[in-house]
């Protein structure tokens, strides 16, 4: 996983509320058996006027101009603004693969939903939280100004805007430390595996009936 | 020896699987059982194998292809070369791996993983269980801390049997009183997610609770529990009781003989505690839940199916007013529009939700000796397993639907995702027994109306919504 420290990008709006991992990335995409590859049908029902099909070559399909990624103002967005329960529904993972796939490196929401929110965290993502007030503000900035970035300063815990605010974030300290390090979740925790055996096999004498083969 | 303060199931179940807490404010969760299928596992597979690593306890998995596959015509075997290479992928992994049990495409055991883990057994009070799927909420019902996990953290619990989590906050959802006639644990889940709100329960762990839930059967908290994903909880669950133990009893994977009697001793302590405190409570009287019908692309766009869509002018918050704008723009409906004149296209009774047995028959009670409206396209009845479908066709079920215009299908999750045949054609309108009303969700363009097995049983004879209170 990339190291996620300090970014600094242009901002894309999407504003409404309960964006779903359905309208990130449709089913029809789920078929595949690789992790990579999604950008392209990031939003896919949104963003074209056709219906999109695993595989194809999208070069060709007709966009749906009124979709605000299609606008050419947001071209190379790495920072994504939403809005309240960002991410909700399905648990595909495949939601911030297409993200990242397409350039997001950032999301900043009101709220995300439990397991997109956590999924990010796996891929190098940072899903960030701020309160109505600033989002709101954020998207009045972006609306009005051509080209708005904003920097994200994961060791500070700021959002950096471009008149000088910077807006303080959350973030729980293991979240922080892995994303800082870009550390590998699986191998950090083989290096518990003594205790991982200890605590099974304690469990296997206490309820036997869950170590049926 | 001090006094211990009193506490919730949550308490209970987090704490006997911490393995260890870590300085950074996380813990390693212990993971009992694993259910997996072929949507979400694949990269997880291949990442083990890049990695060199083998899996810490592959009996912890339990394995059904049920996505992906078709619900017809299983003679052609998975004519889409796509989907075929996701199941045979699945079947290619298993072979390799292992599994405490796999129920591979056309077995008489497939279904959905989450009517298949709880009819097997292989779902006890206690456990922990993940899968890569949201509705693994559903195995709350049986007093399980059970959540959905992506894929990265799919193979996480592959290579570790673990998971590293944060506890969440608790929340006390209290029904008491009785369930009208007509009104069902599907309605109970709606009329919570309309009052909280899809993301009413972030951050929290949801138990249901009070005598209404008591009286719901195993069946009726799967999907209640199933939904609590729907209200942005991380999980539902409700406390064991003697419906939960006979609903165990005899199942393939359950203890037996000892085994049984210490496990019942320790299921039986699976409880809140008196005087336990909670994060958050939030109080329904049964009496006043009636039928629910969804009319926007959100499930907490609800409303009884005696009431009308909203006006969107009405939501105070722009945000919410102008979701609802689009919402109906989206469904082809108008404000103010009684729900009981919306017209339907096609019916599907199905998914983890509400596919098994009990929902079959709810659903056939209410068509037994009708015939589906002349608007009504398409009728699906899918249950959610072989072993629902084979208990169906013995009560003589099949025939009912079939009679009443239903098709009959094989089990999968079929509709429910669209991600096999079933799906709904653009402008499509769908009363649906499944969980999700999203833009797209059942097929792009497709409008879907979230209700009981009762209530889609009553669409279908009516061809628009009707309360089936009135049809009896």
């Amino acid at each position: 996983m990339e190291a996620f420290v300090r970014l600094d990008g242009l901002v894309a709006p999407l504003d409404r509320a309960n964006v779903d991992t359905d309208a990130i990335i449709p089913k029809q995409f789920l078929k595949s058996i690789k992790r990579s590859g999604f950008g392209p049908n990031l939003f896919d029902e949104w963003r074209y006027l056709d219906v999109g099909q695993p595989g194809q070559d999208c070069s060709g399909r007709p966009q749906n101009p009124d979709f605000v990624l299609n606008q050419p103002r947001y071209q190379g967005a790495q920072i994504l603004l939403a809005r309240q329960n960002f991410g909700c529904g399905s648990s595909r993972e495949h939601a911030p693969w297409a993200l990242l796939d397409y350039g997001f490196r950032a999301i900043i929401a009101e709220s995300f939903a439990d397991i997109f929110f956590n999924n990010c965290f796996k891929n190098g993502i940072l899903p960030i939280v701020l309160p109505a007030a600033d989002i709101d503000a954020l998207f009045a900035a972006v609306n009005a100004t051509p080209g708005y970035r904003l920097t994200v300063d994961l060791e500070k815990q700021l959002v950096e805007r471009p008149d000088g605010a910077a807006l303080p974030f959350a973030i729980e300290p293991f979240r922080k430390e892995r994303l800082l390090n870009g550390w590998d979740d699986i191998g950090l925790t083989l290096l518990q595996a003594d205790k991982i055996r200890a605590f099974e096999e304690k469990r296997r004498i206490e309820q036997p009936w869950l170590f049926s083969a | 020896m001090s006094q211990q303060s009193p506490q919730t199931l949550y308490d209970k179940l987090w704490q006997s699987h911490v393995v260890l807490e870590q300085d950074d404010g996380s813990a390693l969760i212990y993971i009992d059982r694993h259910l997996v299928h072929e949507v979400t596992s694949p990269q997880a597979f291949e990442g083990l194998k890049l990695a060199g690593r083998q899996p810490w306890r592959i009996k912890s998995v339990v394995a059904t292809a049920d996505h992906n596959t078709p619900t017809d015509h299983w003679e052609r075997g998975i004519e889409d070369p796509v989907s075929r290479l996701q199941v045979e992928t699945l079947d290619a992994n298993i072979a390799e791996f292992g599994a405490l049990a796999y129920y591979p495409f056309k077995h008489e055991r497939q279904g959905i993983v989450h009517v298949v883990g709880p009819e097997n057994g292989a779902t006890l009070p206690g456990m922990t269980v993940v899968c890569g799927d949201s509705h693994t909420s559903t195995h709350g019902a049986f007093a399980c801390m059970a959540h959905g996990i992506g894929t990265s953290e799919v193979e996480h619990v592959l290579a570790t049997q673990c998971l590293v989590q944060k506890k969440s906050k608790t929340m006390l959802v209290r029904v008491e009183g009785e369930l009208g006639q007509g009104v069902s644990a599907k309605d109970v889940a709606l009329a919570v997610i309309g009052k909280i709100g899809t993301a009413g329960g972030t951050g929290y762990a949801i138990e249901f609770a009070g005598s209404a839930i008591r009286s719901l059967s195993m069946e009726g908290r799967m999907t209640l529990c199933n939904m609590a994903i729907e209200a942005g909880a991380r999980m539902g669950f409700v406390a064991v009781d003697q419906t939960t133990i006979d609903y165990l009893k005899g199942r393939s994977y359950a203890p037996q003989g000892d085994d049984w009697e210490r496990a019942v001793a320790y299921w039986r302590t699976l409880v809140s505690d008196e005087g336990a405190s909670f994060d958050a409570v939030v109080e329904l009287a049964a009496a006043d839940i009636e039928p629910q019908v969804t009319w926007g692309t959100s499930p907490e766009m609800v409303v009884s199916v005696k009431g009308c869509v909203p006006d969107p002018a009405s939501f105070a918050d722009p945000v919410k007013r102008e979701g609802a704008e689009r919402a109906l723009a989206y469904m082809g409906l108008s404000a103010n529009q009684p729900i009981e004149s919306i017209a339907i296209d096609k019916v599907f009774i199905g998914s983890c939700t509400n596919s098994r047995i009990e929902d079959l028959r709810a659903a056939a009670d209410v068509v037994k000796g009708k015939h589906i409206a002349a608007n009504v396209k398409l009728a699906l009845a899918v249950p959610g397993s072989g072993l629902v479908k084979r208990q169906a066709e013995a009560e003589g079920l099949d025939k009912i639907f079939v009679a009443a215009g239903f098709e009959w299908r094989e089990p999968g999750c079929s509709m429910c995702l669209a991600m096999n045949a079933d799906r709904l054609a653009p402008g499509e309108r769908c009363a649906s027994t499944s969980n999700r009303n999203f833009e797209g969700r059942q097929g792009a363009g497709g409008r879907t109306h979230l209700v009981s097995p009762q209530m889609a049983a009553a669409a279908a004879i009516a061809g628009h919504f009707a309360d089936v209170r009135d049809l009896a």
